[in-house]
């Protein structure tokens, strides 16, 4: 790894390393009284480890020329190891707070172990620690496949990795020791918050250059995706999280907004988040590693257009419809639900646009789970955009909002589609970068789906109904015009559906242990060696005048 | 020229797509939140509208910091059945001065806009330290340390100061008494309690919260700022009594 680096590339890497130390020794100092304090620990010990980790081959000789003739994929291939790491992770607490509302005694009397706290982590890890690495994973391997051109430099890319999982690592500690804004997936405090914006600008050039030195006429598609997805996830990010710390030795900060304006922000950032954390960066993956997999160009050119713009333009008006009935002004909430109607038309022809360039290859389906994950994944990303269009309605709404069927709706989408395609695309991507003929057990990859796809029905089913009825009886008036039940009688209700939940949730987490064993097993154990001859980039020619006269 | 063949230029120019990303992305945000904060109506009027006391504030960030909004909304909509429940229904004005807004999505447990001073600070000490000695079927977990805790008062000058930077009204004066305000609130028979009232008006609950006056701990600070929850200005109960007038 730190091989590969040429020696100035050795000392650059010191020297960012060096200065996330002493980062951390300023957090330790000003914070010494507060939390922060142990956050900064971490952020020094996060510096100091990889400045010795790369002092411990300092010394190595330098890499050949050799090296340029070929892709850079060291980070994408340990941002899939710790994506697969966060998933486990992340799976397995969710399942653990699912089974805390089963038994809620399961926190054991500890403030860092109960519901409010562990949520968070659960989501963190699973959006930002698992969806994360793979999009960034992912993402630098498309782009430099699809663009013909190699990654600009060996150090920003690993920058980014780390960089980002620095950020996940923060923030959950953070949440443990309640260290939280309280916004939805926008939960690390301003310091994390700062962070993730330097690393989110090196990820922006660091996809940029390689675009632009590109030896593809066109932009492919999937870039287009990841690069919406780069680009309005900083503008979510920075608008959301403008606050005021306490002082700079205190992790709280209190919210530049506040109350109705606070409501609007927050879930227009919340609602793009699933936008475009959870579906552009998706989509583009999907747009690369589907036609790849199923040997199969993209159906219809076309559509993708229609439904890249679509998305783009019509999700960032659809965050009001989290606040149907509430005292933000009715326009906006109008406004919020009949563009997510709109919504449906794009997110269609995307869903469309997968199911048909798979016609014709049925067969592949049906022989292949690799491919299946990725075509489950095309069912529930249009199931659940439908689903999403309809609970978006007011009057649905009313019944929907505040209950387990959003979350119900929210795992159909990110186990069914986020999971499904991540773990297809991995799938399909592992043997590729290890040079493997296949994956260490395809028979495995079989099991991985069948739990994924039973944990996934299991969960959406009985939230849906642990939703609907807790929605129904909220709303029950006995014949003498009173509520006919208290809040308890609808808790009590829900019990049944609970369980069933955590049992969901379980299958879910047992496949995702066995995906990750079965790529752990795929990089250890050696298979015979297999090149693959056009998985290179166009050779550097010198000057890049030189490059359009060639053209 | 056609929009696929304007399209067909667009997405050859690395720069030209990212603009238009920006652009694009950004029509829907601008139009559905720039407006809040500009258009009078979007917030009532309410002249007797109390700022939270420092010791309601730091109860508000214990909130914050177990994360209860995960399962508790604080706002009551605008339906029948949420209104027999819950109370009036949340106004704009009511969360005001809260950074960040605490709505929430979720009701796991019930919505906690009015539960202010509808159950007795016994009750909420008992139902914090285990839920399910006073509601046997909860799936709350249960706070036990709360009530071991010493509350952290000798930065609440600094929190009130952050507020003020992000447009809470408070005075100099408030500021500069912040620790002792928390404390006196909570200590009823105190020298200092006058100066709450005096600061934060005479509607501001004066109580030793936990039970023990003398002893300041978390607890404290979370029932006080669950017992205010829904009484910092009266004006949803007025707007029902006025449309119940004009009928």
């Amino acid at each position: 790894m730190i091989a590969q680096l040429t020696l100035i590339e050795r000392q650059y890497a010191i020297m960012i390393s060096a200065a996330v130390a002493v980062c951390g020794a300023l957090m330790i100092l000003v914070g010494r009284d507060d939390a922060m304090g142990i956050h900064g620990a971490l952020v020094f010990l996060a510096g100091i480890l990889t400045i010795f980790r790369i002092g411990e081959s300092y010394f190595a000789p330098a890499p050949s020329d050799e090296r340029l003739a070929h892709y850079y994929d060291d980070p994408s291939k340990v941002a899939i190891v710790l994506a697969m790491i966060w998933a486990v992770v992340g799976l397995a607490v969710g399942d653990w707070v699912a089974w805390q509302l089963v038994e809620p005694d399961l926190t054991f009397g500890v403030a860092w172990s109960s519901f409010g706290r562990l949520r968070p982590v659960h989501t963190t890890s699973v959006i930002f620690g698992f969806g994360g690495n793979a999009l960034i994973a992912t993402s630098l391997y498309v782009l430099q496949r699809t663009s013909r051109a190699r990654l600009p430099d060996q150090v920003s890319p690993w920058f980014v990795v780390y960089g980002y999982n620095l950020f996940c690592l923060l923030a959950v500690t953070g949440y443990m020791m309640g260290i939280t804004q309280s916004k939805e997936y926008a939960e690390p405090e301003w310091y994390t918050d700062l962070w993730l914006v330097v690393v989110w600008v090196v990820y922006f050039l660091v996809y940029l250059r390689p675009l632009a030195r590109r030896k593809e006429p066109h932009i492919y598609v999937s870039n287009w995706y990841y690069m919406a997805f780069i680009l309005v996830v900083a503008i979510l990010h920075i608008v959301n999280n403008l606050a005021v710390p306490v002082s700079l030795g205190h992790a709280k900060s209190y919210s530049a907004f506040s109350g109705v304006q606070d409501a609007m922000t927050q879930w227009w950032y919340g609602h793009n988040a699933v936008a475009f954390f959870l579906t552009a960066g998706f989509l583009g993956m999907m747009y690369y590693f589907l036609p790849m997999r199923a040997g199969r160009p993209i159906f219809s050119y076309r559509m993708s257009i229609i439904s890249f713009w679509g998305i783009t333009f019509f999700y960032m008006w659809a965050g009001s419809h989290h606040l149907h009935y509430t005292a933000l002004p009715q326009w906006v909430q109008t406004l919020g639900m009949t563009f997510s109607l709109m919504l449906l038309i794009p997110s269609w022809a995307s869903a469309g646009n997968v199911l048909l360039t798979l016609n014709g290859a049925w067969d592949k389906v049906r022989d292949d789970a690799t491919l299946r994950f990725m075509m489950v994944a095309g069912v529930f990303y249009g199931l659940t955009t439908l689903e999403g269009s309809f609970m978006a309605i007011r009057s649905v709404n009313s019944l929907s909002h505040y209950t387990d069927w959003t979350i119900g709706h929210v795992h159909a989408g990110a186990l069914g589609w986020v999971a499904m395609i991540t773990f297809g695309s991995i799938y399909a991507t592992v043997p590729w970068l290890w040079k493997r003929e296949q994956m260490y057990s395809p028979k495995l990859v079989e099991a991985h789906f069948w739990l994924a796809l039973a944990g996934t029905v299991i969960y959406v089913f009985a939230m849906w109904n642990s939703g609907i009825v807790q929605g129904l009886m909220w709303r029950t008036y006995n014949e003498s015009g009173t509520l006919a039940f208290s809040f308890i009688d609808t808790l009590v209700a829900m019990h049944p559906y609970y369980i069933a939940r955590a049992v969901g949730g379980l299958l879910f987490l047992i496949g995702g242990c066995v995906g990750a064993y079965n790529i752990w097993m795929t990089i250890k154990v050696p298979s015979a060696v297999t090149d693959l001859a056009a998985d290179v980039p166009q050779p550097a020619v010198v000057g890049s005048g030189a490059l359009r006269a060639a053209e | 020229m056609s929009f696929f063949g304007l399209h067909y230029r667009l997405e050859s120019k690395a720069i030209g797509l990212t603009l238009g990303i920006i652009v694009v992305a950004s029509i829907g945000g601008l139009v559905e939140i720039a407006p809040l904060f500009t258009i009078h109506q979007t917030v009532e009027d309410a002249p007797d509208m109390r700022l939270y006391t420092p010791l309601e504030l730091a109860g508000r960030n214990i909130y914050i910091r177990e994360g209860c909004y995960a399962c508790h909304s604080q706002m009551i909509r605008t339906l029948r059945d949420e209104v027999d429940r819950y109370g009036p229904y949340s106004l704009a004005v009511e969360s005001k001065y809260d950074h960040p807004m605490l709505w929430g999505s979720k009701r796991t447990g019930p919505d906690l806009a009015r539960v202010g001073e509808k159950y007795s600070d016994q009750w909420h000490v008992a139902h914090l330290n285990n839920p399910r000695d006073v509601v046997p079927v909860s799936v709350m977990p249960a706070y036990g340390w709360l009530l071991m805790t010493e509350l952290r008062i000798d930065d609440l000058g600094l929190h009130l100061k952050a507020q003020r930077a992000v447009g809470v009204p408070y005075t100099e004066e408030m500021i500069a008494n912040a620790a002792l305000d928390a404390y006196a609130q909570s200590n009823p028979d105190s020298s200092l309690a006058d100066g709450v009232t005096k600061r934060y008006g005479k509607a501001t609950t004066m109580r030793a919260f936990d039970g023990r006056p003398s002893y300041l701990t978390e607890m404290d600070a979370l029932v006080a700022y669950l017992q205010v929850l829904g009484r910092l200005t009266d004006a949803a109960h007025k707007s029902v009594a006025q449309a119940g007038a004009g009928q």
